[in-house]
């Protein structure tokens, strides 16, 4: 099942990444990380298909993709 | 079996990134870890890092850094490039830094065709010290010291530097990528991989031009910088190759004249 890992320490909620991904898997969270940003999660996330996408926009290398 | 498809480079170091969110640096930075990661070069590679918001690039690179005055990057790179001529040498630089305060630099590095690499992130304007007008500025865009838009008779026109560069003999290697959409991103990793390879292969100057977003300074969301990016500025910064290996001379060594037999 591919799925993506946002490092909640590294991201700042910037949704570059929402709009980068083709299939609206992610989505911004309700509740703020550590450092007071809201950060991205996996909101559809049996439609991901680990296209990297969303990690190549990513300007704080906070996401990983697993396939 | 779960496999690790997309993980973070080693050409970077573990240390968070104190950019803005949605800010280019973060992806150029990446490219620029990747790009050594894959050429090898990470252990032979010394960079320069700016005065600007990249300022603290050496602490994000996983590679020897130096930080030279503001501007003079190029001019450091041709001194550690012509000491250490196994070493690869890249300048990162911002439009302020590059493009205003250390024209002089480039130009004369360039024309000189010195086998180092400049990565050049162009965001239109000074972000560090608070979003002034850069060169780079584009025309009617506000500024803290264009409050009004940028006026050309006042301010004059901005300067587009991968084609002022291409007039040159020397360089080898000129493009302008932009980084606000994946799409853009993998041709801008390509183009930054072109740039090291010329170096590599001793063929002479190469200098990558990038597009970023700079939300903060623009005063604008990260999603709306992007669409500036792509609506703006690409229109008049036109995406392209403005000079290749291919199409160069061979530089050969002049014979030494007296003034009077070349006329």
């Amino acid at each position: 099942m591919p799925r993506i890992e946002v490092d909640t320490i590294r991201c700042k909620g910037c949704e570059l990444c929402v709009v980068a991904c083709p299939y609206k898997v992610i989505g911004m969270s309700k509740k703020f990380a550590s450092t007071g940003y809201y950060p991205a999660v996996m909101v559809k996330p049996e439609k991901c298909t680990g296209c990297t996408l969303c990690a190549l926009v990513c300007p704080d290398v906070a996401i990983e993709v697993y396939k | 079996m779960e496999k690790k498809v997309f993980e973070r480079t080693k050409g970077l170091t573990e240390i968070l990134m104190r950019y803005c969110p949605g800010c280019g640096h973060g992806v150029v930075h990446r490219l620029v870890g990747e790009v050594m990661e894959e050429l090898g070069i990470t252990n032979r590679t010394i960079g320069i890092a700016p005065v600007g918001c990249s300022v603290f690039a050496d602490e994000y690179f996983n590679c020897d850094m130096i930080q030279p005055a503001h501007g003079r990057g190029p001019a450091v790179a041709t001194g550690i490039k012509r000491v250490r001529p196994d070493c690869i040498v890249f300048s990162y630089q911002g439009d302020g830094d590059l493009a205003s305060i250390g024209m002089a630099e480039t130009i004369h590095a360039a024309a000189r065709g010195e086998r180092i690499t400049i990565i050049f992130v162009n965001n239109a304007i000074y972000g560090m010290t608070g979003g002034q007008m850069a060169p780079t500025t584009l025309l009617g865009m506000k500024s803290t010291t264009t409050p009004f838009g940028r006026d050309p008779r006042v301010a004059g026109y901005p300067i587009k530097v991968c084609e002022l560069l291409a007039t040159l003999e020397a360089p080898a290697y000129l493009a302008r990528v932009s980084v606000h959409k994946p799409a853009n991103v993998l041709k801008a990793k390509k183009a930054i991989k072109k740039a090291f390879q010329v170096q590599m292969n001793d063929q002479g100057f190469s200098l990558v031009e990038i597009l970023s977003q700079c939300p903060t300074d623009w005063f604008v969301t990260p999603l709306q910088g992007i669409d500036f990016v792509e609506k703006m500025m690409i229109p008049f910064f036109p995406l392209g190759e403005y000079k290749t290996i291919e199409g160069k001379k061979e530089t050969v060594k002049p014979e030494p004249k007296k003034v009077l037999e070349t006329v």
